[in-house]
C-alpha cells in the first residue's frame, strides 16, 4: 500500500514537470526564433554564416532532387519545340542572314575603333571575367526573390557581382558560401539598380517590387519615355557595370513606369557571374584584387579575359 | 536474439524518423525550380500539411524542436530572415497540438476545414513577419493564391501521408 502511494506521488510529480519542460522548451524556441530574426534584420555576420553553412550542406541534396524535375522539363520543352520547329528554322535563317551583315559591320567598326583609339591614346575599360554556374534552387518564394547557384567563394564569387543570363541582367550576388551563393533578383523589393533609358539617356533607379514588373523611380518628369524603350545599367554606384541589358519599358504612365525584364525567368537554369573588378559600395574586407583572382581561377571553370 | 533486438531497435528509430524526413522532403522540393508558376509555392505549403498531419495523429514523432529546425532550413534556403518560418511552424505546431483532441476521430471535412484556417493563419503570420522584417508592405496576393491551391491539394497529400503511415509506421495512437 505504501509502495503504491509512493509510485503515485512520483508519477504525480513527474507529469507536471514534463509538461512544464515542454512548455518552456516551446517558449524558448519561440524566443530563439525571434532573436534570430532580429539578428538577421541587423545582418549580423555570424547569423549569415550559419545560414550559408546550412545552404552549403543541403545544396548537394537539392541538386540531386532537381535532376528528375529538369529531366521532365527537358522532355516537355522538346515536345513543345517539335511543334514550332519549322517556324523556328525560318526565323533562324532570317536571323542568320541579318547577323552576317552585322558581323561585317562589326569588323569594319572594330578596325575603325582600333585606329581612333591609337590616335587618341585611349585607356580601354577593364575586360570582364566570368564564372558560369547552374541554378541549384529557385528559392523565389512569395516574399523573398532569390536564387541559389552552385558557385561560391571557392570559385572566387564575391558579394555584389552582377549576374546575367543570355545577355540580360538577373540580379546581384547577395550572399556567398563556400560552394553556393545567393543571387538577389532584380524583381526583389530590396533591389535598387541605377539604370539609364538607352534612347533618351535619362537616368533612373529600377526598384524591385516583388512582382514580375519592377518600376523606374526618380525618372525626370519631362522624360519622353515610351513603351518598348530599352533600359540598361548605368554603372553608377559601382556595383553593376554599365551597359547590361535590364529590360524594356512595359508600361509608361504619368505615375508608373514599369519594366519587363529581358530575362525569361521560366527558362532560367544557368547564370553567369560577372567580375568587372568594380567594388563600388561594397565594404573593404570583401574586396579581393582582381589580379590575384586571375591566377587562381580553376581551369575547369569557364573564364575569359 | 540480441542481433534481432538491435535490428528492431534501429528499425523503430528509422520508422520514427519518417514524419521528419517526409516534411524535410517537402521543404526541399518546395525550393526547386518548377516549370509551372506557383508549383513551388504549392509544394512548399505541403510542409505545413505534413506538420499538421503528424502533429494531429503522431505528435510524439513531430516534436517542436524538429519543427523549429525544419523552419530554420526553410529560412536558410529561401533567403528569409532566419527564424521567420521557424516561428510560423512553431505556431502551427502549438495550435494543432492544442486542438487535436477536438478534431481526431471527427469527420474529414472538419479536419480539412481546420487545416484551411490554420494554413491561412500561417500565411498571414508569414506575411506580417516578412513585411516587418523587410520594413515595407509586401503584396500578399501570390501567397494567398499559393495557399488556396495547397488547401485544394490537401486531400491528395493526406492520402499520400496516410499510406506512408500505414506502410512504414503503423496506425495512429489516439
Amino acid at each position: 500500500m505504501a509502495k503504491r502511494s509512493a509510485k503515485v506521488s512520483i508519477a504525480g510529480l513527474v507529469l507536471p514537470v514534463r509538461l512544464w519542460t515542454q512548455r518552456f522548451a516551446f517558449l524558448g524556441l519561440v524566443l530563439l526564433s525571434l532573436t534570430l530574426m532580429l539578428f538577421s534584420r541587423a545582418e549580423l555576420s555570424s547569423v549569415n554564416q550559419v545560414r550559408l553553412a546550412i545552404v552549403d550542406l543541403i545544396a548537394p541534396v537539392i541538386f540531386v532532387f532537381s535532376k528528375p524535375v529538369q529531366a521532365i522539363e527537358g522532355v516537355v520543352s522538346n515536345v513543345e519545340r517539335l511543334f514550332i520547329i519549322n517556324q523556328e528554322n525560318q526565323n533562324l535563317r532570317e536571323n542568320n542572314a541579318r547577323l552576317i551583315q552585322w558581323v561585317e559591320e562589326a569588323r569594319r567598326l572594330n578596325i575603325e575603333n582600333a585606329t581612333l583609339r591609337a590616335q587618341l591614346e585611349y585607356v580601354p575599360d577593364k575586360r570582364s571575367q566570368f564564372v558560369t554556374a547552374r541554378i541549384v534552387a529557385d528559392t523565389g518564394g512569395v516574399f523573398f526573390h532569390s536564387l541559389l547557384i552552385n558557385a561560391g567563394a571557392r570559385q572566387f564569387v564575391r558579394r555584389g557581382q552582377a549576374v546575367i543570363w543570355q545577355g540580360g541582367l538577373i540580379g546581384r550576388i547577395a550572399e556567398v558560401g563556400n560552394r553556393t551563393s545567393r543571387v538577389l533578383l532584380m524583381i526583389d523589393i530590396n533591389s535598387h539598380i541605377p539604370v539609364v533609358v538607352e534612347s533618351t539617356g535619362d537616368r533612373a533607379i529600377l526598384a524591385g517590387n516583388n512582382t514580375s514588373r519592377p518600376v523606374l523611380e526618380f525618372l525626370p518628369g519631362n522624360s519622353p519615355i515610351s513603351r518598348g524603350d530599352r533600359i540598361v545599367t548605368s554603372g553608377h554606384g559601382g556595383v553593376y557595370p554599365p551597359g547590361l541589358i535590364v529590360g524594356n519599358v512595359a508600361q509608361a504612365t504619368h505615375s508608373v513606369v514599369s519594366v519587363k525584364p529581358f530575362v525569361d525567368w521560366s527558362k532560367l537554369n544557368q547564370a553567369v557571374i560577372l567580375d568587372y573588378g568594380v567594388d563600388g559600395i561594397l565594404p573593404a574586407p570583401e574586396r579581393v584584387p582582381t589580379r590575384t583572382l586571375q591566377n587562381k581561377i580553376p581551369p575547369d571553370l569557364k573564364t575569359t579575359q | 536474439m540480441n542481433v534481432l533486438s538491435d535490428f528492431t531497435w534501429i528499425l523503430r528509430y528509422l520508422q520514427s524518423a519518417v514524419p521528419i524526413v517526409i516534411t524535410f522532403f517537402f521543404v526541399l522540393v518546395g525550393q526547386l525550380q518548377m516549370p509551372l508558376q506557383y508549383l513551388s509555392n504549392i509544394i512548399a505549403g505541403f510542409a505545413i500539411i505534413s506538420i499538421y498531419y503528424w502533429v494531429m495523429f503522431r505528435p510524439e514523432l513531430m516534436p517542436s524542436i524538429f519543427v523549429f529546425f525544419l523552419g530554420i532550413i526553410q529560412d536558410s534556403l529561401s533567403g528569409a530572415p532566419l527564424g521567420l518560418n521557424a516561428l510560423v511552424y512553431l505556431l502551427v505546431h502549438v495550435l494543432v497540438n492544442n486542438q487535436r483532441r477536438f478534431i481526431v476521430g471527427k469527420s474529414f471535412w472538419l479536419f480539412w476545414g481546420v487545416f484551411a484556417l490554420i494554413s491561412l493563419f500561417a500565411v498571414f503570420s508569414t506575411w506580417v513577419l516578412a513585411s516587418i522584417a523587410r520594413g515595407s508592405y509586401l503584396t500578399p496576393e501570390t501567397a494567398i493564391i499559393g495557399i488556396i491551391m495547397t488547401i485544394i491539394m490537401f486531400p491528395a497529400v493526406i492520402w499520400l501521408l496516410v499510406n506512408i503511415q500505414r506502410k512504414f509506421i503503423g496506425t495512429a495512437r489516439f
